[in-house]
């Protein structure tokens, strides 16, 4: 086994060890869930009375379900919330390591950006960004 | 594969699992406390006395509601999708737990020192926006349904800001590993250089946390509770749980990322004992400043919420990332680039206060209202 192989396997191993412990609080969580729902259900009275069920809205009865249609302004701020998102995700590698390169870098991000600004302008002006 | 824990050396399944463990007290306790103590301190700003009945001076009253919780009836509606409803609160609680995982409390103390830290923080913390979203479709409650789509639209927007004032932070730091960042501020907290992410980090976690004055999705006078509408027992308590234990642990990433930490002022000499307070002392004042907030503003309206995210925070955040790469690229000397960034960094919170200010006092155009009461055009 040559030397490089080996140190990515050691990384690989320092990679498990490490999320090793999100696994764990994963699982962690869940169980303290399920431990207080278990609780819960040994301690809490139930009754199987029908009117019970019925959805609340301050004592009227629900008219259809309550899964209709919603605003298209929710749908136009997910557009632009997975735009700039993505953005950032482009951001943090460049953010740790544009000063080793140089302002070639530098420049380059900031037309990244300048693109970007470009288009929320283009959105403001249109008025993706007010709440109607 | 062994690691060091209390001087031992062990397996690392159970290291990690010890480490959990003690991370899960923990997280319980002080979401305990903080219940009590956020009782008591808006009763002090309103003079009441909040609660006293439970215990000396009130201290049992966690307990008492914890208690009271697990011994209600949970009910389900007949209309609610059953797997949704009932899944919601794990998607709720479990990625704010996550984050738990990476926080540093000491030199060496913390469950796992992951080397992309922060940026795991941010990505595990915006996973419970799908939890909210699935108690709001999954509970067939038109409140729910409404405070749902709400919370989603302010939480992804206050996400980007949020985001952006972390990375201004990693660049000057250098890493992305929250230790590291913490380590590096011995001499000079991140506050100083960088105060405009600070302050634009504060106002997007109260937005995240869905704190007065953004508590829009679940404000009580419009949306009866929002999300969690039709929760109730024991399933609404880990609503309740992930709220304050968000609460708390990004207080505690703003006191690692901005205030220092363990490090400032006391430097890594002082032992752990000293680390854990300095720690606690500022993710303690960061959650009383959030209490002292919540009982001073109102709450905004829908409108300004995103206005002031999308056109005011999210271009400043971005023009705070490019000054800051300039200053870095051309300025490797390290005072005089200190003293550039925390200089333009404090010109930007101006402009922000600015900003806040004018929109605050302008005065705006009331549409004229006729006898019957429409609106003349």
């Amino acid at each position: 086994m040559t030397a490089e192989s080996a140190s990515v396997l050691d990384n690989l191993d320092q990679l498990f060890t490490d999320y090793l412990a999100v696994l764990i609080a994963t699982v962690m969580g869940f169980v303290l869930i399920i431990t207080a729902l278990v609780a819960s259900r040994l301690l809490a009275p139930y009754s199987e009375e029908r009117e019970k069920g019925t959805t609340y809205e301050c004592g009227m009865l629900p008219i259809r379900r309550a899964a209709t249609n919603v605003g298209m302004r929710f749908y136009l701020y997910a557009i632009l919330f997975i735009i700039f998102d993505v953005e950032a995700v482009f951001i943090f590698p460049w953010a740790l390591s544009y000063v080793g390169i140089g302002p070639m870098a530098y420049y380059e991000m900031l037309v990244f950006v300048a693109i970007l600004a470009a288009g929320l302008a283009y959105a403001w002006k249109k008025g993706a960004l007010k709440w109607q | 594969m062994n690691n060091e824990l209390f001087g031992k050396d062990i397996n690392v399944w159970i290291d990690a699992f010890i480490r959990v463990n003690i991370i899960t007290i923990m997280m319980t306790v002080v979401v305990m406390g903080l219940i009590y103590l956020e009782r008591k301190a808006i009763a002090r700003f309103q003079m009441r006395l909040g609660p006293t009945r439970t215990g000396p001076m009130g201290l049992l009253q966690s307990v008492a509601d914890a208690l009271k919780l697990v011994a209600k009836e949970d009910v389900r509606p007949r209309n609610a999708d059953p797997w949704i409803f009932e899944l919601a609160p794990y998607f709720v609680f479990v990625p704010v737990f996550l984050m738990f995982v990476a926080i540093p409390f000491a030199v060496s103390w913390e469950v796992r020192v992951l080397d992309l830290g922060l940026f795991y923080v941010l990505a595990v913390s915006s996973v419970n926006i799908v939890g909210w979203v699935m108690a709001g479709w999954g509970s067939d409650n038109r409140y729910a349904m409404l405070g749902a789509l709400r919370a989603a639209a302010q939480s992804i927007s206050y996400e980007l800001p949020l985001v952006l004032s972390m990375i201004a932070i990693a660049m000057v730091a250098n890493s992305l590993n929250l230790s590291e960042i913490v380590a590096g501020q011995g001499r000079i907290p991140n506050i100083i250089l960088q105060p405009l992410p600070f302050v634009i980090f504060y106002i997007a976690m109260l937005a995240e946390l869905n704190r007065t004055p953004f508590d829009i999705p679940v404000g009580e006078s419009e949306m009866v509770g929002g999300p969690y509408v039709e929760y109730s027992g024991i399933r609404w308590s880990f609503f309740f749980l992930a709220e304050y234990a968000s609460l708390f642990i990004l207080a505690l990433l703003a006191s690692a990322v901005f205030l220092g930490g363990w490090a400032w002022p006391l430097g890594e000499d002082w032992g752990r004992w000293w680390q854990f307070i300095l720690t606690g002392v500022k993710a303690g004042a960061m959650i009383f400043s959030v209490f002292w907030v919540r009982s001073t503003l109102p709450r905004l309206r829908i409108d300004q919420l995103m206005t002031f995210s999308w056109k005011v925070l999210l271009p400043l955040s971005f023009i705070q990332i490019m000054v800051n790469g300039a200053i870095l690229v051309y300025e490797p000397e390290k005072e005089v680039g200190q003293t550039l960034l925390g200089v333009t960094s404090v010109f930007g919170v101006f402009f922000l206060a600015w900003i806040i200010n004018r929109s605050v006092t302008r005065p705006r155009p009331r549409p004229v209202v006729a006898a019957r009461g429409e609106a003349v055009p």
